[in-house]
C-alpha cells in the first residue's frame, strides 16, 4: 500500500491527489452515500438521546468511521456472519436490521433488537448474520475465529467478517485467536476476514503509546495471515478491497486481514466531555477527510448529484431515523417476566424467584 | 446390564457414544490427540476420528475456549478439555463473559451447547497453582451449569447429558479418581442434572458432599456406624442446577446435617447448603449445620501438609458427633 493511505506522523492522513482513484458507478456511489448518511443520522440521534437521558449505559458512536463497515459489508453474502465489538450500530443497520428496533434497543425497550437485554453494546440479528456486538475489548475475537471454523466444518462456503479495533490488538485474546486462525487456515478451515478498524486510539491512548510495532497489519505476519491496508475514509477503496479479499477468503478458506485506517471524529464514549488526548486541530484535519463529505464532494464534482439532491438524501435519512426515535420513545419497557428468560436454553430454563 | 469400569473409561465411553451419534460433536484440547491426553481420557480417539474431530490446540486456553464458544453458537457441540481446571482462569473471560451470558444479552438469539471438562480439585501433591476446587467459582454465574460426578456410572451418564444440553456445562471431574472402578450401565445411561443421589441411606445424620468428598463421607459413615450412628450420605452431583429437595427431605428425617467440601470454607457450596437447610428445614433441625472445608491456605506440596489442607475422615466424623451432641474422638 502506498504511503498516501497511511496515518502520517502528525496524526493526519495525506489526501489522495486524484480524489479517489477507484472507479465506482455513479449509481452505486449514491447508494453508498445513502447508507452512510443513514448511519450518521442514526448516530447523531443517539448522541441526542443520550444527552436527553433516554439512552443509558455506554454509548459508542461510529461517526467518522462509516466508510469501513459500509464498504466491507458490500461484500457480505447471505449466510456470512459478522461479529464486532461494542461500536456496533452501523453493522446492524447495514445488515438490514430495522432502525426502529435498533433504536428501541438503545432506549431499553421491549421492542428492541435483543428485547432490551443488551443495549448499545450487544446488538444481535442472527437471522441477518450479525453474531453480536461484544463489550469486552478483544473478547469476541476467538468467537469469530470459531464461527469461521464452524462454517467449513459444516461444509458451507460462507465467511466471517470479524471487526476489531486497534486497541484490541494488545489483548492476548487477539493473539491467541489469530494464531488459531492461521493454523486452521493452513487446512482451508478458517474463512475469517479480520477487519482492523484502526481509528488511532484505544479510548484515549494512541497506537503509538500502546505498541512499539505500530504497523498493525504486519502483526498478522506472526500468525501466517496475509494482510494489507486500506484507506478507511475512502468508501470506494474499501469496497474494492472488500470484494476482492472476501472472494479470496471464500475460495481458499484461509484468513486474511485488512487494516482500515480511519478516524473517530466523535468522542470515544458519549459521556466523554474532555478529550485531552488529541487536539482540536487533529480532529478538524480528519473532518476534512470525512468519509461522507468526500463522497459528497465527488458526487458534486462529477455532476452526479447537486447540493439539493444530497440534502434530500440526508433529510430522508433523518426522517427515517426520526421515525425510529419516535418508535423507541413510544415503545414499552420489556415486560418484567423477561428478567428471567433467556438465561438458559431448553426446558429447564430458570424462572428465578419472582 | 452393568460392567465394572474405571472413571476414565466411563468418561471416554460417553464421549465416544456422542461422537458416534452426532457429527456436530468435536473434542478440543491441549495434547488430547496425538499425545493421547495428559490423563489418557482421549487416548486412541485421534486415530479413530481424525484431526477435525479430535482437535489438538495450542496452549492458549482463552483462544481455544473462545473459539469453542463461537463454534457452539453455530450449532457445533464442542467438548473442550481443560488439561486441569487450574488453567481455566486464563479462559475465564470466555467462559463467564461470553459462554454464560451471550444467550441473555442476545435476547435469546443464540445457544451455546458447549462442555468444558477436566480434572478438578487436588490430592496428588500438585501444590498451590495446580490445586483448586472451582465449583463455587463457576457455580456463581447464571448461564452456566456446573456438575461434579464422583462415580464411574455418573461420570458417563452426566457427560451424555452435558453434551446434549443446549447450555454451557462446566464438567468438574474427580481428577484424583480417574483410576477408580465402579459399575457402569451399558449404553445410554444419561443422568439428569439437578438430581442429587443418596449414596448411603441413614437415619441419624445427613452428610452432604460432591466429588471425591463423597467417598470420604462414605468412609466416615462406616466409622460412625461402628458407634451406632447411621449417617445418610448425599452426593449432590449437580451444583447448578441444585437439588434442594433431596437435602431437605433427608434433614427432615435425620434432623442433623454436615456439609463437606474440599474447597475453602468462605463463600463455598457448604455455606449454600447450610443456608438452604435453615431456610427450608429450620424446624426440623436439632443442631446447627456444620461445615467441613479445606484449610484456608494455598495448596501445599508436602504430603503431610496437603493431607492437613483437605477435609479428613476424622474432621467429618467429629463434625457429625458434634451435631449429634456426642463427644468428639
Amino acid at each position: 500500500m502506498s504511503a498516501e493511505n497511511e496515518h502520517s506522523e502528525d496524526g493526519g492522513v495525506e489526501t489522495r491527489e486524484d480524489g479517489g482513484a477507484i472507479a465506482t458507478s455513479s449509481e452505486r456511489l449514491v447508494d453508498l452515500y445513502r447508507q452512510m448518511a443513514l448511519i450518521r443520522a442514526f448516530e447523531e440521534a443517539c448522541q441526542k438521546g443520550f444527552r436527553q437521558g433516554k439512552i443509558g449505559g455506554y454509548l459508542h458512536v461510529y461517526i467518522g468511521q462509516e466508510a469501513v463497515a459500509t464498504g466491507f459489508l458490500q461484500a457480505f453474502e447471505e449466510g456470512d456472519r459478522v461479529i464486532t465489538a461494542y461500536r456496533d450500530h452501523a453493522h446492524a443497520l447495514l445488515l438490514g436490521s430495522d432502525p426502529k428496533e435498533v433504536m428501541a434497543e438503545l432506549y431499553g425497550k421491549g421492542t428492541g433488537l435483543v428485547k432490551g437485554k443488551g443495549g448499545s453494546m450487544h446488538l444481535f440479528d442472527v437471522e441477518r448474520g450479525l453474531m453480536g456486538g461484544y463489550g469486552i475489548v478483544g473478547g469476541h475475537i476467538p468467537l469469530g475465529v470459531g464461527i469461521a471454523y464452524a462454517m467449513r466444518y459444516q461444509e458451507t462456503d460462507h465467511i466471517t467478517q470479524l471487526y476489531l479495533g486497534d486497541g484490541a490488538m494488545s489483548q492476548g485474546a487477539f493473539h491467541e485467536a489469530a494464531n488459531l486462525a492461521g493454523l486452521w487456515g493452513r487446512e482451508g478451515q478458517c474463512p475469517c476476514l479480520f477487519i482492523v478498524e484502526n481509528n488511532k486510539y484505544g479510548m484515549g491512548t494512541s497506537v503509538e503509546r500502546t505498541t512499539a510495532m505500530t504497523d498493525l497489519a504486519a502483526k498478522f505476519d506472526a500468525y501466517g495471515i496475509e494482510h494489507e491496508k486500506v484507506d478507511g475514509m475512502d468508501v470506494e477503496a474499501v469496497v474494492e478491497a472488500a470484494e476482492r479479499v472476501a472472494e479470496q477468503v471464500r475460495e481458499t478458506g484461509k484468513p486474511y486481514a485488512i487494516e482500515a485506517l480511519t478516524y473517530r471524529t466523535a468522542p470515544h464514549g458519549a459521556a466523554d466531555f474532555f478529550e485531552n488526548y488529541r487536539t482540536k486541530e487533529e480532529i478538524e484535519e480528519w473532518r476534512e477527510r470525512d468519509p461522507i463529505g468526500m463522497v459528497e464532494h465527488k458526487l458534486i464534482e462529477n455532476d452526479v448529484l447537486d447540493e439539493d439532491k444530497l440534502e434530500e438524501i440526508r433529510d430522508e435519512a433523518k426522517e427515517r431515523i426520526q421515525e425510529a426515535v419516535e418508535f423507541a420513545d413510544e415503545s414499552d419497557e420489556p415486560p418484567e417476566e423477561e428478567l428471567y428468560t433467556d438465561v438458559y436454553a431448553g426446558e429447564d430454563e430458570y424462572t428465578g424467584e419472582a | 446390564m452393568a460392567e465394572t469400569k474405571t472413571y476414565r473409561e466411563a468418561l471416554r465411553e460417553a464421549m465416544v457414544h456422542e461422537l458416534d451419534n452426532d457429527e456436530s460433536v468435536v473434542l478440543m484440547g491441549e495434547d488430547i490427540g496425538v499425545y493421547g491426553g495428559t490423563h489418557l481420557i482421549t487416548d486412541g480417539l485421534y486415530d479413530e476420528y481424525g484431526p477435525n474431530r479430535i482437535m489438538d490446540v495450542p496452549i492458549s486456553e482463552n483462544g481455544f475456549t473462545g473459539a469453542a464458544v463461537g463454534m457452539a453458537m453455530m450449532g457445533m457441540r464442542p467438548v473442550v478439555e481443560m488439561m486441569t481446571w487450574n488453567f481455566s482462569f486464563l479462559a475465564a473471560d470466555q467462559i463467564i463473559q461470553n459462554a454464560a451470558k451471550v444467550r441473555y444479552f442476545s435476547g435469546g438469539q443464540v445457544e451455546v451447547p458447549l462442555v468444558i471438562r477436566g480434572p478438578n480439585g487436588g490430592g496428588v501433591q500438585l501444590s498451590a497453582q495446580h490445586t483448586h476446587s472451582l465449583e463455587s467459582f463457576y457455580g456463581h454465574f447464571p448461564g452456566l451449569k456446573v456438575v461434579a460426578p464422583v462415580t464411574p456410572n455418573d461420570v458417563k451418564g452426566m457427560m451424555l447429558t452435558a453434551i446434549r444440553d443446549p447450555n454451557p456445562v462446566i464438567f468438574l471431574e474427580a481428577g484424583a479418581l480417574y483410576g477408580t472402578k465402579g459399575e457402569v450401565e451399558e449404553g445410554d445411561n444419561a443422568v439428569p442434572f439437578g438430581k442429587a443421589r443418596v449414596a448411603r441411606e441413614g437415619s441419624d445424620v445427613t452428610l452432604i458432599a460432591y466429588g471425591r468428598q463423597v467417598n470420604l463421607c462414605l468412609r466416615a459413615a462406616d466409622t460412625l456406624s461402628e458407634d451406632g450412628f447411621e449417617a445418610e450420605v448425599i452426593d449432590l452431583r449437580s451444583l447448578r442446577p441444585f437439588d434442594e429437595d433431596t437435602i431437605v427431605e433427608s434433614v427432615e428425617k435425620t434432623h442433623r446435617a454436615v456439609a463437606v467440601q474440599e474447597q475453602w470454607r468462605w463463600f463455598g457450596v457448604a455455606s449454600e447448603v447450610a443456608a438452604i437447610i435453615q431456610d427450608r428445614a429450620f424446624d426440623s433441625l436439632d443442631a446447627p449445620v456444620e461445615r467441613v472445608s479445606g484449610a484456608e491456605v494455598p495448596g501445599p506440596y508436602a504430603r503431610n501438609l496437603e493431607l492437613m489442607a483437605f477435609p479428613s475422615e476424622k474432621q467429618v466424623t467429629n463434625a457429625a458427633r458434634r451435631v449429634l451432641y456426642e463427644e468428639e474422638k
